[in-house]
């Protein structure tokens, strides 16, 4: 107890990292707000996407509890405790009751790693740095705790014992594993341009060279599409499907149960949002200027980049529940070929490109905050962007299927003359 | 980083309570007569494996261990106990009747026999090299300079880059392989 409180007691310089003694107590402290807050957020979002989908369907959404319907979100907590929580008579108990927490953990711990600021100094103690554990493999720890999320999926789909349940913990695990490969992939061009795996170190970077969605568009386009699909939201929401599986894994949850898995849900469009942001987005980097990357540090650029961060990860937020609420769910087919047969090969060629350029780039001399460096890597983008959305993909993903019918088609649907040589072509 | 960080106290208390979780995990991994209770037992034990790398300082052999085997290798494992549907329990044991278990019994008492011999004329201990005590401050030194994951990436894609090669020809061959088996017996079909 002595050791400790010597530790605590040792004063530092605000402009260097702490004690140890200090790491640990403010660790703790991180760890506890960060939590309140996030807790808080994943509540809200919950409210924000009723908001919204109420706002893009032209009705008026929750607005009954507390002014404006700003206390929905607690009302649901509440009616969700009070209901009667169900157990089937041929579920798998232990697993069955841990399914929900398991699903909701690994949203929860990537958190942990993502810098949501720039470092706070403290008179007394040091500079605090502003992520939960800014640990040395950040990346990794996103990438394998990110893997983890499958299991509460498939745990609740198969202790049910339910057919239902059981094909939407079958699908979500598939789902899973497929696009954790092309999203693995897509960001080891981050890493290659980063040259690091610490997520502080991955901002520096983009402050320096500029945000990552310039010089790798596609690579954050891998990213977003395959974040979609590991948080099960439409167009990839296969593993709960209503109309064709019930509610799919957790047909059988009820109460409180099952109010885990939408929660985990959000928690997890909360945190692909914040990785997109730190990744691709700069992290907590304030746009176009330079001041707010460098020391002196002090309270009032913590709070403007804490600013930043959370605008930004509010812009994703949004284009997620945006998304939901526009795009028809995919067929699993489709979806299986679209994550083995599209994404992975096309992550796995931009590695290769980004590689061999930051190769040729290093061995001509060009250093990697140099105008000749990200110059080349934006003529590189700028192909890529043009051969991937406007030539290979038209009338698929992005560009609307109509564009791939020809116009005497368009003619003969318009007339409506033929409608039996229609339903004979099928296939066409 | 900081060896301060840590209380040898709180360190030993954390190898106890990751060494000793590991290994009631392992026990109920093998007594576990449901395959997907047994595969989540298996679960917990990789991750107290994870955290025993993490506190050798070998926090990317951590991260990959979870990466692979809990995330990867386990999930596929699951898939596979779903999608065969094992039926009833009490069918699956593999080891049947009491001869079975008894040279079970005493094939893993001689294994963990032969475990405390060796540890107890410190064989483990004389096998290790001499100058690890050199080659790990070395390492420590080159990952103070370059992060945690290049003084991994750089011999792997230099010193070792035809071992690395001729490991990714072989793990290709055994995906093709695969396919090709699981091919044929559909179109017998």
């Amino acid at each position: 107890m002595t050791h400790l409180m010597a530790l605590l007691l040792q004063v530092a310089d605000p402009q260097l990292p702490p004690s140890a003694g200090m790491f640990i107590l403010f660790g703790a402290i991180k760890a506890g707000v960060a939590f309140g807050i996030y807790m808080l957020c994943v509540a809200y979002t919950t409210l924000l996407e009723r908001w919204l989908a109420a706002w893009i369907q032209d009705r008026l959404g929750p607005n009954r509890a507390g002014p404006k319907g700003i206390l929905q979100p607690i009302a649901d907590g509440i009616k969700n405790f009070m209901k009667e929580e169900t157990l089937p008579a041929a579920a798998s108990k232990t697993l069955f009751v841990l399914a929900p927490a398991i699903a909701f953990i690994p949203a929860m711990l990537t958190w942990a790693v993502i810098p949501f600021a720039a470092p706070l100094p403290i008179p007394g103690v040091g500079l605090v740095s502003m992520a939960v554990a800014d640990l040395p493999i950040g990346f990794l720890f996103t990438l394998a705790v990110g893997s983890l999320g499958v299991y509460g999926i498939t745990i609740a789909g198969w202790s049910s014992n339910n057919k239902y349940a059981l094909l939407g913990a079958m699908r979500a695990s598939a789902q899973m594993i497929s696009y954790e490969i092309a999203m693995g992939m897509s960001t080891v061009c981050v890493l290659l341009l980063a040259g690091n795996v610490n997520l502080n170190e991955i901002v520096a970077q983009q402050q320096g060279q500029g945000w990552n969605v310039v010089m790798l568009t596609l690579a954050f386009f891998i990213f977003a599409v395959s974040a979609l699909a590991e948080t099960n939201r439409v167009p990839f929401d296969l593993p709960e499907s209503e109309s064709e599986l019930v509610a799919g894994y957790h047909a059988e949850y009820s109460s409180m149960r099952y109010s885990m898995f939408p929660l985990a849900e959000y928690a997890n469009i909360i945190t692909s949002s914040g990785l997109m942001v730190t990744l691709f987005f700069g992290g907590w980097d304030i746009p176009f200027t330079q001041w707010d990357n460098m020391a002196p540090w002090s309270v009032a650029k913590t709070l403007l980049t804490l600013g930043a961060y959370f605008a930004k990860v509010f812009f994703f937020v949004f284009s997620f529940i945006w998304i939901r609420w526009t795009v028809p769910r995919f067929r699993y087919d489709q979806l299986m070929a679209l994550g083995w047969k599209v994404l992975l090969p096309m992550a796995l060629l931009y590695i290769t490109t980004v590689a061999s350029l930051v190769l040729a780039l290093d061995a001509a001399g060009l250093g990697r905050t140099s105008y000749g460096f990200r110059g080349a890597f934006l003529a590189m983008n700028v192909v890529f962007v043009i051969l991937v959305f406007w030539i290979l993909d038209r009338g698929r993903t992005i560009s609307p299927s109509y564009s791939r019918v020809t116009k005497e088609r368009i003619a003969r649907l318009q007339t409506g003359a033929q409608r039996s040589d229609l339903l004979n072509e099928k296939g066409a | 980083m900081q060896p301060n960080l840590f209380h040898p106290l709180a360190y030993t208390f954390t190898f106890y309570f990751f060494g000793l979780t590991a290994l009631a995990s392992a026990v109920a991994f093998v007594t576990r007569k449901s395959p997907v209770a047994a595969a989540m037992w298996l679960v917990n034990v990789m991750f107290c494996l994870a955290g025993l790398y993490v506190m050798l300082d070998a926090q990317f052999i951590g991260a990959i261990q979870v990466l692979v085997y809990t995330g990867a290798i386990m999930v596929v494992f699951l898939f596979v106990i779903m999608l065969l549907n094992l039926g009833h329990v009490s069918d699956l044991l593999d080891a049947r009747g009491k001869w079975g278990q008894l040279i079970g019994l005493f094939l893993g008492l001689g294994l963990l026999a032969e475990v405390m011999a060796l540890n107890r004329h410190n064989t483990i201990e004389r096998m290790i090299p001499p100058d690890l005590a050199a080659k790990a401050a070395e390492a420590a030194s080159r990952s103070a300079a370059g992060g945690v994951i290049g003084p991994i990436a750089a011999p792997l894609f230099k010193e070792y880059l035809l071992a690395f090669e001729l490991t990714s020809i072989l793990l290709l061959a055994a995906i093709v392989g695969a396919v090709v088996l699981g091919k044929r017996r559909t179109n017998a079909r």
